[in-house]
């Protein structure tokens, strides 16, 4: 049985519609213009014990509603969803002892006290025996490497090392489903690759199971084998990273070093030209003719050096959620 | 249970470590408390000059300042300030949401947050208390009986539950409207007249002396003051005791009928 179902699940929300202006304000306050908007609009997902999927989308695709709606935050219009057997949003303790939520733009954790505190705290509202306790935040401090900062208070904690805090306050209780909703945002590259090296250790060793979403591919590239694309509330993909490019990028990018420091002048024949600097070109062509135009190039031309590339992951997706826009 | 009586131990805790973060602040809040006691004294003092006589309905002088004294007591304990504010924010900014992931109850946890508050403020507040209460010995009229002084005890910890069930239900229609300041300033206004804050509550003239036995609010300070002082005796002040505990439960349940309402038409704001 899968650890995580939805089966047409779906999120709208009235949002009201404010005109521009003074004279809007008050008419605002006699009578409101609302608009529906669909949040999440009936979604289906299996997901199996031990999986790191990502969730990826536009700004507003409905990525965040859908780890709110499983981790109980809040309810859905339609549909129903299951986590290890429990619907999130009747909030038994039985469930939420048993995941965790951690948000990017969120803190858990008390501003004025160390996080050591905090940790305690959830030891006790997790009901976790003490020696678990003490193995597993040892463990965590040393994996995260923040050893030296437990006493101090977390307002005069850096941003990266108030995210592995978050870290370790979220895993205290070995949950067996992680939510993970943009754990990297504003973190420097060092700080970034941390948190990406700890969640990577942490997921093998545990074999949990991770939902993340997350705006940086390199966050998805280093860490998911499943990637599960959302625009305007609905799945639009659902598999592997590499398939991405291979479904939905319809161009490849030839990469030709022409001999004797010239570019043919014909050149545009083979191509959309991305990058000219002679003797080099970059030419977009279309996937289903690129074994001919590799041939007919070499065929016709002096050359020193040939690649095809996929386009970058980025411009993929970037191009998928403008279609799907 | 025992490990439910941990949590909340452990909750108590840190709430009081967090409250004694701030010591400058701290202190100056528990200080200036004090300060409204003298212009008090100096504006009864100018009303009982200009009066004939030397009692104003069944109040004398020295009376109003013991109720004065009293009430600065027992409002200490039902004033909850950034209480339903605190909420609404929460509600508007999405912080709430830690209280909805976690296996913990959010209304007891803000309930202990307010007590560990409270206990703050009075292991710090007891020797001013202390200081003020014997410089003013000679406005009272001695200790009540045993018994007066229980139900005295008993309204001051009802006042305290009754504040907060109060402000925390107010919050809870943050839930609705998103910003109840404008709410909570009329509750604050009708409070600070009919609580008993301002001047005893049995000088009003009709029908204002009917209307504030229709609300809760005389049980915030004017209530456990008058008992302590034998202006309430015998049944009445045993009925009293009944009327103040069916509001705190009534109350709480408001509050938690809110919560859970409120919850279920939860958005989730705020990323």
């Amino acid at each position: 049985m899968s650890i995580i179902a939805l089966d047409r699940l779906a999120k709208s929300y009235r949002v009201y519609q404010k005109k521009e202006g003074l004279f809007a304000s008050f008419a605002g306050l006699v009578r409101r213009e609302y608009r529906d908007v669909d949040a999440v609009s009936g979604i289906d997902l299996r997901v199996e014990q031990g999986e790191f999927v990502a969730f990826l989308g536009p700004n507003g695709a409905g990525k965040t509603t859908t780890l709110k709606l499983l981790s109980g935050v809040i309810t859905p219009t339609a549909g129903t969803a299951r986590v290890m057997g429990f619907v999130p949003w009747r909030r038994q303790n039985e469930y939420r002892r048993r995941f965790a939520l951690v948000m990017g733009q969120k803190n858990q954790l008390w501003w004025d006290l160390p996080a050591q505190e905090s940790f305690r705290l959830h030891q006790q509202i997790y009901r976790i025996p003490p020696d678990r306790f003490q193995r597993t935040r040892d463990e965590l401090v040393d994996l995260l490497d923040v050893a030296d900062l437990l006493k101090q208070p977390v307002r005069e904690l850096s941003l990266g090392e108030r995210m592995k805090m978050e870290l370790i306050a979220a895993l205290l209780h070995l949950p067996d489903v992680l939510f993970l909703d943009e754990p990297t945002i504003g973190l420097d590259v060092v700080a970034q690759h941390n948190v990406q090296q700890f969640l990577k250790h942490y997921q093998e060793t545990r074999r949990i199971t991770i939902l993340l979403t997350s705006h940086y591919m390199k966050d998805v590239a280093a860490l998911c084998r499943r990637v599960v694309i959302i625009t305007q509330g609905r799945i639009m993909y659902d598999g592997s990273l590499a398939g991405i490019v291979d479904r939905f990028s319809s161009h490849k990018v030839l990469t030709v070093s022409f001999g004797g420091g010239q570019v043919p002048n014909d050149v545009v024949r083979y191509g959309d030209v991305l990058a000219l600097e002679p003797p080099k070109v970059k030419l977009r062509v279309a996937r289903s003719a690129i074994t001919d135009v590799l041939a007919s190039v070499l065929a016709n031309h002096a050359v020193e050096d040939v690649s095809v590339e996929d386009r970058p992951l980025e411009e993929a997706i970037a191009e998928m959620f403008a279609l799907a826009e | 249970m025992v490990a439910r009586v941990l949590t909340w131990w452990t909750v108590l805790r840190i709430c009081l470590e967090e409250r004694l973060v701030y010591r400058g602040d701290f202190a100056l809040g528990t200080l200036m408390r004090f300060l409204p006691i003298v212009t008090q004294i100096f504006l009864w003092s100018a009303v009982f000059s200009s009066v004939r006589g030397d009692r104003i309905e069944t109040y004398s002088f020295e009376n109003i300042v013991a109720y004065y004294l009293l009430t600065m007591v027992s409002r200490a304990l039902s004033s909850m300030p950034g209480l339903a504010s605190g909420i609404a924010r929460q509600i508007r900014d999405g912080e709430i949401k830690k209280f909805l992931i976690q296996p913990v109850d959010m209304i007891g946890f803000l309930l202990l947050m307010r007590l560990a508050h409270k206990l703050v403020y009075y292991a710090v507040a007891a020797g001013p208390f202390a200081l003020v209460f014997f410089l003013c010995r000679g406005y009272f009229s001695g200790w009540p009986p045993p018994t007066v002084m229980l139900a005295y005890l008993a309204s001051l910890v009802m006042a305290f539950l009754l504040g907060f069930f109060l402000e925390a239900a107010i919050g809870m229609l943050g839930f609705w409207f998103l910003e109840v300041s404008s709410l909570l300033f009329v509750y604050m206004l009708f409070n600070f007249f009919f609580s008993g804050h301002m001047f005893p509550l049995d000088m009003l003239p009709a029908p204002w002396d009917t209307f504030v036995q229709w609300i809760p609010l005389q049980y915030l300070a004017y209530f456990p003051a008058a008992v302590f002082l034998g202006k309430v005796q015998g049944a009445a002040m045993v009925e009293g005791l009944w009327i103040q505990l069916a509001w705190t439960v009534l109350l709480m349940i408001v509050c938690r009928v809110a919560f859970h309402r409120g919850v279920r038409r939860y958005s989730g704001y705020g990323g």
